[in-house]
């Protein structure tokens, strides 16, 4: 694992999670990153209909893993990544995330969040969108751009520090939106299929482009995907999970070696663990149908940020 | 806003040369306009207007043209003739004064300017500060925007008398009137304004713990940014009739308001001198309005051209 934060880049207002040590160890192994236990969902919109998101789900994600949720359309995977974001609370269980509530993670800045659209800021130029978490953070002028151009430089971006947002392609505009989720070097990187709205050339070089960023900042990474491929060819572990109620019905270690590149996509190890995630997904009741539903998961979850009135 | 729109390879100059060329077509299409009215207007008074003498000539001098018919409309009384309005900017604004009506206009234009603008300014701002308090509170924009909508349907000639006894026969009162009617239109864009951003966008500010006021500052308020515009340009108008019918009921000498008033009263002897003063009020709304579109054109220059 290397250290992604350069001599020059130490933050001053050191986001707690930079700050704390390993959490404390029990039992010999290190502490999960994220510890998630018999966390419920439910949706009660007080018209009759209960949606039941997700029922009893159990997970510990170790620092340094790239973890991918995968499921049918309505399995709550999205859901599940918004509960440890913070960004929606669970109806019950605990969710706790280095050591502490989600909530107090969140005010810590401990997360780095990815969404299938780059919600790019159209007013900014690409160097200013990657600066305002760190506006946020109240870094100071020479450090932000610093960072930002760093960042820029780490999705091969550079050149494009002075563009606006509408002037980029699709791909691009989702590297800016990494780029700006580790200006903060969050401790863990929470990612809702970023790479869904891509074609699939595009969508293959950015997976290549996430595993080689993960790999030089070790960051621990939660990505849900519809793609079967993408979750074998990134993760350390598959998490499969199934629909109404969202339950995870199996967790697939991918073993695969690495470093991976192009060439992992031919392997037969790599064909048996696609196999093995799409037996998972069959044997858990769910059928996976890929476009489609992108769009409709994405408008739920912005009609649920809504319903909640979230702001601040 | 957010972008999800893979615009490959699109290049940010190739608009504004087209909107260059488009805005020069546009001006071309407006000079076409303005020359086509003025060739009715003088069309009717050729038709049927007061028969023809030279440019400012005295009743009794030679006629020039008589016109076949007698239109009440078009006689000079009623639609005097296009070169005696433009000449009438050259005489004396009064009997016996050496200051032409042309200067006159221009002081009186950039007196009511004067007035129109601290309205403009204070109205923007309250519109800005009530939005704001609206968008973050339901409870408040339910309760108080059907007063802010119904301030708007009195009307103004029945209040100005009101707020002149309040305020007394002053300045003060004009700019209030001027307020009263510029901070309507941005209260209520600035609501809808406030709350345009993407909601996704709210999620990523949430997931830094940003504070209320960052979220205001950093995506709020710059995605609200071309409904203020709209609202602006609306308001700067809105601010300059406020002014000039301020100014009668506010006793004020020196503004448009009661140049326009005095020359009601002289209509019958020089109705050209009121057509050169409703010139004067429409060039005076035109140039509030284009200096608006400047700062937002300033302002908005990184955008996505569509924006704007």
């Amino acid at each position: 694992m290397t250290d992604p934060s350069p001599a020059s880049g130490a933050p001053v207002a050191q986001p707690a999670a930079r700050a704390a040590p390993a959490p404390p160890a029990v039992g010999g192994a290190p502490a999960p990153v994220v510890h998630l236990a018999g966390v419920d969902k439910v949706f009660d919109r007080g018209d009759r209909v209960v949606t039941r998101a997700l029922e009893g789900i159990d997970l510990d994600i170790a620092r340094g893993e790239f973890v991918s949720l995968i499921g049918p359309s309505g399995c709550g995977k999205s859901t599940l990544l918004r509960i440890v974001g913070d960004l929606t609370s669970p109806s019950s269980g605990t969710v706790t995330v280095n050591g502490k509530p989600a909530e107090q993670a969140r005010r810590d800045r401990d997360y780095g969040m990815v969404f299938q659209a780059p919600v790019l800021f159209d007013w900014r130029t690409v160097e200013d969108n990657v600066k305002l978490p760190l506006e946020i953070l109240g870094w100071d002028g020479s450090r932000r751009t610093a960072r930002a151009r760093e960042m820029l430089e780490l999705v091969e971006l550079g050149d494009f520090l002075k563009h606006h947002p509408f002037q980029l392609s699709g791909g691009m505009q989702q590297r800016v939106a990494i780029a700006r989720a580790l200006a903060i070097e969050p401790s863990i990187l929470l990612m809702d299929e970023p790479f869904g709205a891509l074609d699939e050339m595009t969508r293959e070089r950015m997976n290549s482009e996430v595993l080689r960023i993960w790999e030089r900042t070790g960051t621990t990474i939660v990505f849900v995907t519809h793609s079967i491929p993408e979750a074998v060819f990134l993760s350390s572990r598959v998490v499969v999970m199934s629909a109404r109620p969202g339950r995870i019905t199996e967790v697939i270690d991918v073993d695969l070696p690495r470093p991976r590149n192009e060439d992992t996509r031919e392997t037969r190890r790599y064909f048996e663990l696609v196999t093995a995630v799409r037996e998972a997904l069959r044997h858990g009741g769910g059928d996976l149908d890929d476009a489609g539903t992108v769009a409709g998961g994405d408008a739920a979850s912005v009609e649920r940020t809504m319903a909640e009135g979230a702001v601040g | 806003m957010a972008t999800a729109t893979a615009t490959r390879g699109g290049l940010g100059t190739v608009a504004p040369v087209r909107s260059g060329r488009r805005r020069g077509r546009g001006l071309l299409v407006g000079v076409g306009v303005a020359l086509a009215l003025l060739l009715v207007w003088e069309g009717a008074k050729f038709l049927g207007g007061t028969p023809w003498r030279a440019p400012l000539a005295l009743p009794g001098s030679p006629v020039l043209w008589n016109p076949p018919f007698r239109w009440a409309f078009a006689n000079d009384l009623n639609l005097p003739h296009v070169w005696n309005i433009l000449l009438t900017f050259n005489e004396p604004f009064q009997r016996g004064s050496s200051q032409s009506v042309a200067a006159y206009l221009v002081g009186a234009s950039l007196y009511t300017w004067r007035e129109a603008l601290i309205g403009f300014l204070l109205g923007a701002g309250i519109g800005l500060v009530l939005a704001t308090i609206f968008v973050h509170s339901r409870l408040l924009e339910r309760a108080l925007v059907p007063y802010v909508v119904a301030s708007q349907t009195i009307p103004i000639i029945a209040l100005a008398p009101l707020i002149v006894f309040a305020f007394g026969a002053n300045v003060m009162s004009v700019v209030v009137i001027a307020t009263y009617l510029t901070f309507f239109p941005v209260t209520i864009a600035m609501i809808r304004g406030l709350r345009s951003f993407d909601p996704r966008a709210l999620e990523l500010m949430r997931s830094y713990a940003s504070s209320k006021w960052q979220i205001y500052r950093k995506l709020r308020f710059p995605a609200a940014l071309p409904y203020l515009f709209t609202a602006l340009k609306i308001a700067a108008t809105a601010s300059i009739v406020g002014a000039i019918i301020g100014e009668g009921p506010g006793g004020i000498a020196d503004g448009l308001g009661r140049v326009i008033i005095t020359y009601n009263q002289y209509y019958i002897t020089g109705p050209e001198k009121l057509w050169a003063s409703i010139i004067a009020a429409g060039i005076l709304g035109i140039a509030f309005y284009l200096l608006i579109s400047a700062i937002e054109w300033a302002v908005m220059r990184g955008r996505r051209p569509a924006a704007i």
